[in-house]
């Protein structure tokens, strides 16, 4: 068993409530955090390492000492609740299974940054989690965690949960902070960053909701303590959310120690592939980093074992490795065609592109466009070069990366099985009736002696 | 057209009250999830004038930000909005003969309603729930692992439902 921070109390039944928190330890942390400055709780998020769980990776510590304080004026903890990422679930599960654990890290958070009034973004279809939300936050309050004057401390502070309303871009720290100014969620040049000038143009950290719950464990055991869970930048636990093609897929909180195989393949995680089928392909962070054949997943370019941690998911750049993204870990059986799933993730793109920058709206929409046609067997060879060529023109040329996000899936894709695309174009009937199968992509890897 | 309620109009004041005095306007998207409630799932013209008027802000304004995000529909829609999910992890568990078989039993095409006004089948883009697909939204509700055999009943129950 690997170390549980987040979900150690995920048996517990009623760890839902207040009470039942409570006495398995909750609020602890909160207690420990009134009596420190706020400037070491800031210090002690530094010194665990943890970064942003959202998907970039960003360390948290850092970002919150970029937050500006001007005097006089009003600063937000914004908490960015709207998991959007295909293939991630793992805040939904926290919020609606650990309210108050996530409570708890918003206020420490909330008192460490001076946020009077934090808010919660959450994804409009999560909607029934607010009403859980706000129970949890009255809970707390009839208990003295929040309102005015806090543990005497002198501190108030509000929070507040704020419905969005269907949008992935909202997701992006920018556009979220547009969307909760009530705007469309059209992202922000940057330069300024919200650390200086975000919600109505106060300074503003956005973190995402696992990131703040992680700030308990860190303030219960300290930054340095926490920072010796893992292996090297990859600090303290993560939760995955696991889906595809596996026998047990929910969501796993892992120490980062632990092989790429033995995760898909123990029966504490994943449970290996339904019906004994083999494993094809992999997204091990979200849909919008890049797609590895079975044997790139399991070992790396190197031939060496690949590990569930930041670096080592990342080893081989985006030529042959992948990235730890948001967790959310798509598996592919043997059985699944590469071609059909990048085009439904191309749509996805092209649905939630806000249509501000012209490579992205534009771009989305002709990968689209020719992904279907190359799936319906209606595919040009030129095409997979025209792909190529339209994702590149994306990568990079747009003011948030949802632009890079559409790109890579495609980039590998075609990187990794442009056979599969070459097979649909010269087998337009063919693979109208079959997919192409497994084919090599789960064959040892012949890694050269270096001299 | 709708009026919101005594007891509505309380809770309008107090989502505005969460936000910093003259900036109201952060609670468009909170009003316009009430009003799409109030008003059998969709926003029209009008209903997007009176939270305007209540905001204090320009019609433009509403209707720029109701037109941007997919939860607010601009037509009308069926009694049971049904949202099923078909992006990757749901297409890999199914999800496109999900939305085949509804097609078929209800007789209608994606984005069409039924003549009996009661279903609006909606293809959705993921939802967050991958771990438990196939899956649809059904109003504040997520109905998880998806069967031929779940749909059935389904629209049986909802078909009562709406009896009643």
């Amino acid at each position: 068993m690997g170390v549980k921070l987040l979900l150690e109390h995920d048996k517990v039944e009623g760890i839902r409530y207040y009470d039942t928190y409570r006495k398995h330890g909750g609020y602890r942390a909160a207690e420990k955090a009134f009596k420190m400055a706020p400037a070491d709780i800031v210090e002690e998020v530094k010194k665990s390492g943890l970064r942003g769980r959202g998907g970039a990776g960003f360390p948290t510590g850092m970002k919150w000492s970029f937050l500006a304080k001007p005097e006089g004026v009003p600063r937000h903890l914004v908490c960015n609740a709207d998991e959007s990422e295909p293939g991630t679930f793992k805040d939904r599960y926290l919020m609606e299974f650990h309210p108050h654990l996530f409570i708890e890290g918003l206020l420490i958070s909330s008192f460490a940054l001076g946020s009077n009034a934090t808010y919660v973004y959450i994804r409009g279809e999560y909607a029934w989690i607010p009403e859980i939300l706000e129970q949890a936050i009255a809970e707390a309050k009839n208990n003295g965690w929040l309102g005015k004057n806090i543990l005497g401390s002198g501190f108030d502070c509000e929070i507040y949960v704020h419905r969005g309303a269907g949008a992935y871009i909202c997701g992006e720290e920018t556009a979220l902070i547009e969307s909760l100014e009530g705007k469309r969620g059209n992202p922000r040049m940057k330069p300024p960053f919200p650390a200086i000038q975000g919600v109505w143009m106060r300074p503003t950290v956005v973190n995402n909701v696992e990131t703040i719950a992680a700030v308990v464990p860190i303030i219960n055991m300290g930054g340095d303590e926490y920072a010796k869970i893992g292996v090297g930048k990859s600090t303290g636990t993560k939760l995955l959310s696991v889906c595809g093609n596996l026998n047990k897929p929910g969501v796993y909180e892992i120490d980062m120690t632990i092989s790429v195989e033995e995760f898909i393949y123990s029966d504490e995680y994943c449970g290996g592939i339904p019906k004994g089928k083999r494993l094809k392909a992999c997204i091990p962070g979200g849909s919008s980093v890049p797609i590895i054949p079975a044997n790139l997943l399991l070992k790396t370019a190197k031939g060496e074992t690949r590990y569930m941690n930041y670096e080592s998911l990342s080893d081989g750049g985006f030529v042959s490795g992948s990235m730890m993204g948001s967790g959310g870990f798509i598996v592919l059986d043997e059985d699944q065609c590469v071609v059909r799933h990048t085009m439904t993730l191309a749509r996805f793109y092209n649905h939630e592109s806000c249509g501000q920058c012209s490579p992205c709206r534009e771009g989305t929409g002709w990968m689209y466009k020719i992904l279907k046609n190359i799936e319906y067997g209606k595919g040009k060879m030129s095409d997979i070069d025209l792909l190529w060529d339209i994702q590149r023109k994306i990568e990079g040329n747009t003011i948030c990366p949802l632009g890079d996000a559409a790109a890579w899936p495609v980039a590998a894709a075609i990187r990794h099985f442009r056979d599969e695309f070459e097979w649909h174009v010269k087998n337009p009937d063919e693979s109208q009736r079959r997919n192409y199968g497994l084919a090599h992509y789960a064959d040892p890897i012949h890694v050269a002696a270096t001299a | 057209m709708i009026k919101f309620s005594e007891e509505k109009l309380k809770e309008v004041k107090e989502l505005i009250s969460r936000y910093p005095e003259g900036k109201q306007k952060s609670a468009l998207i909170p009003l316009l999830h009430m009003a799409q409630d109030e008003h059998e799932g969709w926003l029209d013209a009008p209903v997007m004038d009176y939270v305007a008027e209540i905001l204090g802000i320009l019609p433009i304004e509403v209707y720029e930000v109701a037109t941007f995000y997919s939860m607010f529909n601009t037509k009308p829609v069926g009694k049971y909005l049904l949202e099923v999910c078909r992006t990757g992890p749901c297409m890999l568990n199914g999800s496109d003969e999900i939305i085949e078989y509804i097609k078929e039993k209800l007789g209608i095409s994606e984005g069409e309603t039924t003549a009996d006004g009661l279903f609006t089948l909606k293809p959705a883009e993921c939802l967050g729930a991958c771990g438990y697909a196939p899956m649809m939204q059904l109003g504040k509700t997520y109905r998880e692992h998806l069967t031929k055999e779940k749909i059935d009943k389904l629209i049986d129950e909802l078909r009562g439902q709406a009896k009643n």
